[in-house]
């Protein structure tokens, strides 16, 4: 095997370049050269030992189909996040472009374009790292785009650092049904929602900007799931503005009922502290708590349809959001229209669809949705559904207590 | 790849100093057997599992099976067989599983007819699978026939394309740029949960038919058998006179979709499971919202609405050809037409309606 790959390597270096991709690299190496092809590529990821590097040169590697690797302890690494870059412009099959279902995996300093599907997912594993990638959709905003740009799912100590996403047609960076996750210091911009933590338990989103998506940063509970109910989440020290990007989702999907114009919402999470973000200059809203019962009625008995423990604290909003779209932008202002019918129509920073669980404890802290030290940010009980027993209110009254501070992440 | 090989065979060929056999295996005996060392051959024929690879005429001991309800690939015709080392068996596990002893090859041969109204007549064969029980799991890879080539198939561990016309059931000429699956692709159907892999088809419901079951026993390829009364029932998706819609309707998308729709699948993160044994509604998709469809949900809110084949997520993904889109992700390019037709029926079929 040994010696196959050798001369592998040797051939394509010979027929493409002087350039060795696994100069540098210590342990068990293959080196792939831009002339590479899908096979090429594909094998490498087949033949590839448990610990060892694929590392792929500079320019662009042009893909026709999704890539798969299936080993643990790799690491897939290129030249640079704008160096080397695996084009699935051309892909005819395969619903992503790349597929892991290996623990232990790193990629970093590469650049995933133009997949049909999800760019980079990432299934069932143990300890996922990704560092300085980048995800494009090279066509802008499309809802032709595929779904998620970096996806880890059911994966548990996941980090995702230093990574920009552009164009995906539901969410930049999207965690789902995962357990300890770091995600820090990305950019996430013209994508549907910048950064969507779905059913995951403890996560630290923290030194991101999200600007010009949909939504920028989503913490998301969602039915029908196995992996349900997640919480413990940090939203902290986040740039998040002008995220007025029209929505493109694919109707269908639940982030399309994200208003356009939104910088942070809670949709039934449990546990979720929002401290020390900027959060600015969106036509929806600043920052939103919903329930799921706006969203619609679900047959699940195991998924918690409210937000619990909501913890807002501390973060600079700012900004005029006067032109909330969607079913959920019309909820926004037909309550500011109950609250000032003669305008002006501007939504309050933060809006909570005031949907309470009714099997709630009354006055139990662990269930409260808790605002303080916003500066002078406003707020908006939207009473959903509106009705003359249920009026919208301002009044942060209910909601001046403190929530104890989640623990850190610790990968 | 072909480049590739060319280069890496010469060189093994000459490290083996064996002219004469394959480069990737040593195989004793003269029976079907398997590299004890877990290798993959870079032959088919190596594995001298067929008396005549051209005619799919299998080696003693080598057992063709056949199947209620086939997964569909592409219109290709199926040819099925597996073999069990002497003195092993297929042991019944549960109410409808097998477990393979280390040895087992499960292998399937696809081809196109070339004219599907003449299932007797020519026939182009494409790939040979091989799903291998080794002592540490499951090893799969497919074996490609070179164009023109029918009595032999060489490895092909990333999955080849292999551009093939036929004449269809309607006498129309079809076409197809037909996908072989690379080896990690395998993985990704046949899934390992707790060491029993999912063999796909040798499950006692798609099993019995006949007195296919029955003899298998007699040979002694299976064993541990229940009494007949409690074989699980299979149902022929595609006969019509074989049981209800639903019946049909949930036998084809258990053999088409279960085996990744199921709680432990490489679909379980949807949520959808399909399987046949399932009957939560909402895991079965009905009034189901989408969780990571992007463009698969074609705009619709729920994977079945009662009634509505029209609004339903599941019609929209089992008819679309889009490799984003399409049901299932792979092994397939082109639509299952009287697959779909019978979801539709039953979907059509079901009472209610969603919020």
């Amino acid at each position: 095997m040994r010696s196959k790959l050798w001369l592998f390597s040797l051939a394509v270096l010979a027929a493409c370049s002087s350039e060795d991709p696994c100069d540098g690299i210590s342990g068990a190496c293959i080196g792939l050269t831009s002339g590479a092809s899908t096979t090429e590529v594909q094998t490498a990821l087949i033949e590839v030992e448990s610990g060892g590097t694929i590392a792929f040169g500079s320019g662009t590697f042009e893909m026709t189909s999704d890539l798969s690797l299936d080993v643990d302890g790799v690491t897939v690494v290129g030249k640079g996040q704008d160096k080397t870059t695996l084009s699935f412009a051309r892909q005819t099959s395969g619903a992503q472009g790349v597929l892991v279902t290996a623990n232990n995996f790193w990629i970093h300093d590469l650049g995933i374009e133009d997949t049909k599907g999800d760019a980079l997912k990432i299934l069932g594993a143990q300890g996922v790292t990704i560092q300085h990638v980048r995800v494009e959709w090279t066509g802008g905003a499309k809802e032709t785009n595929g779904a998620y740009g970096l996806y880890p799912v059911q994966c548990k100590k996941v980090l995702i650092e230093d990574s920009v996403v552009h164009g995906a047609s539901d969410a930049g960076v999207y965690v789902g049904q995962s357990d300890q996750i770091v995600v820090q210091h990305n950019s996430v911009e013209l994508n549907v929602a910048g950064i969507e933590i779905e059913n995951s338990t403890h996560a630290d989103v923290h030194d991101n900007v999200a600007t010009n998506n949909t939504g920028g940063i989503l913490v998301f509970n969602l039915p029908g799931l196995d992996v349900a109910n997640g919480s413990q989440t940090r939203v902290y020290d986040n740039m998040v503005f002008e995220n007025n990007t029209m929505n493109f989702a694919p109707a269908g999907n639940i982030v399309g009922k994200v208003p356009t114009g939104t910088g942070i919402v809670v949709l039934a999470a449990h546990d979720v502290e929002i401290f020390n973000n900027t959060v600015r200059d969106h036509k929806a809203v600043n920052i939103g708590m919903i329930s799921y019962i706006p969203i619609g009625a679900v047959n699940d008995p195991k998924y918690d349809e409210f937000p619990t423990a909501i913890h807002v604290h501390n973060n600079s909003l700012s900004g005029v959001s006067d032109m909330p779209t969607g079913e959920l932008g019309a909820a926004l202002i037909t309550a500011i229209g109950e609250i000032h019918p003669s305008g002006p129509f501007i939504t309050p920073d933060i809006a909570w669809d005031g949907v309470l669980d009714p099997a709630r404890t009354v006055g139990n802290p662990t269930e409260k949705i808790c605002i303080h030290d916003n500066g002078d940010a406003n707020f908006i009980n939207l009473s959903w559904p509106l009705s003359d027993a249920t009026l919208p209110t301002e009044s942060l009254a209910p909601h001046a207590c403190t929530l104890p501070p989640l623990p850190a992440v610790v990968l | 790849m072909k480049h590739a090989l060319v280069i890496a065979v010469p060189l093994l060929l000459a490290a083996c100093g064996d002219g004469g056999g394959d480069p990737k295996c040593s195989i004793a005996g003269s029976g079907p057997g398997l590299d004890p060392s877990g290798a993959m051959c870079e032959r088919l024929s190596s594995y001298r599992l067929f008396e005549d690879i051209a005619t799919r005429t299998p080696a003693e001991g080598v057992v063709p099976y056949a199947l209620n309800t086939p997964l569909f690939s592409d219109y290709t015709t199926k040819d099925r067989f597996f073999w069990v080392p002497p003195g092993s068996s297929l042991g019944w596990q549960d109410a409808d599983a097998f477990r393979a002893p280390a040895g087992t090859v499960v292998i399937k041969t696809f081809s196109y007819l070339a004219d599907r109204r003449d299932p007797a007549g020519a026939r182009r064969p494409l790939e040979t699978r091989l799903l291998i029980r080794q002592d540490t799991g499951w090893t799969g890879a497919s074996y490609v026939y070179d164009d023109g080539s029918s009595d032999d198939a060489t490895l092909a561990i990333a999955g080849a394309t292999i551009d093939a016309t036929w004449i269809h059931d309607d006498g129309a000429q079809r076409s197809n740029a037909y996908v072989v699956p690379n080896k990690n692709q395998c993985k990704e159907c046949h899934a390992e949960h707790d060491d029993v892999v999912d063999l796909l088809g040798p499950k006692a419901r798609h099993l019995n038919s006949g007195d296919q079951l029955q003899h298998l026993i007699d040979l002694g390829v299976v064993t541990g058998a229940p009494p007949p009364a409690m074989w699980p029932v299979g149902i022929r998706a595609y006969d019509a006179t074989a049981g209800t819609v639903e019946q049909r309707a949930r036998a084809w998308l258990d053999i088409n979709c279960g085996f990744c729709h199921n709680e432990r699948g490489i679909a379980r993160t949807s949520g959808l499971y399909l399987g046949v044994t399932q009957t939560a509604p909402l895991n079965l998709g009905i009034c189901k919202p989408p969780v990571a469809a992007g463009r698969g949900s074609g705009g619709r809110a729920f994977a079945i609405v009662p009634g509505q084949p029209e609004a339903s997520i599941m019609m929209f993904r089992l008819e679309s050809v889009e490799t984003d889109i399409r049901m299932p992700e792979l092994g397939r390019n082109l639509v299952d037409t009287e697959g779909a037709a019978i979801v539709r029926a039953w979907i059509t079929s079901l009472p209610g309606s969603c919020p």
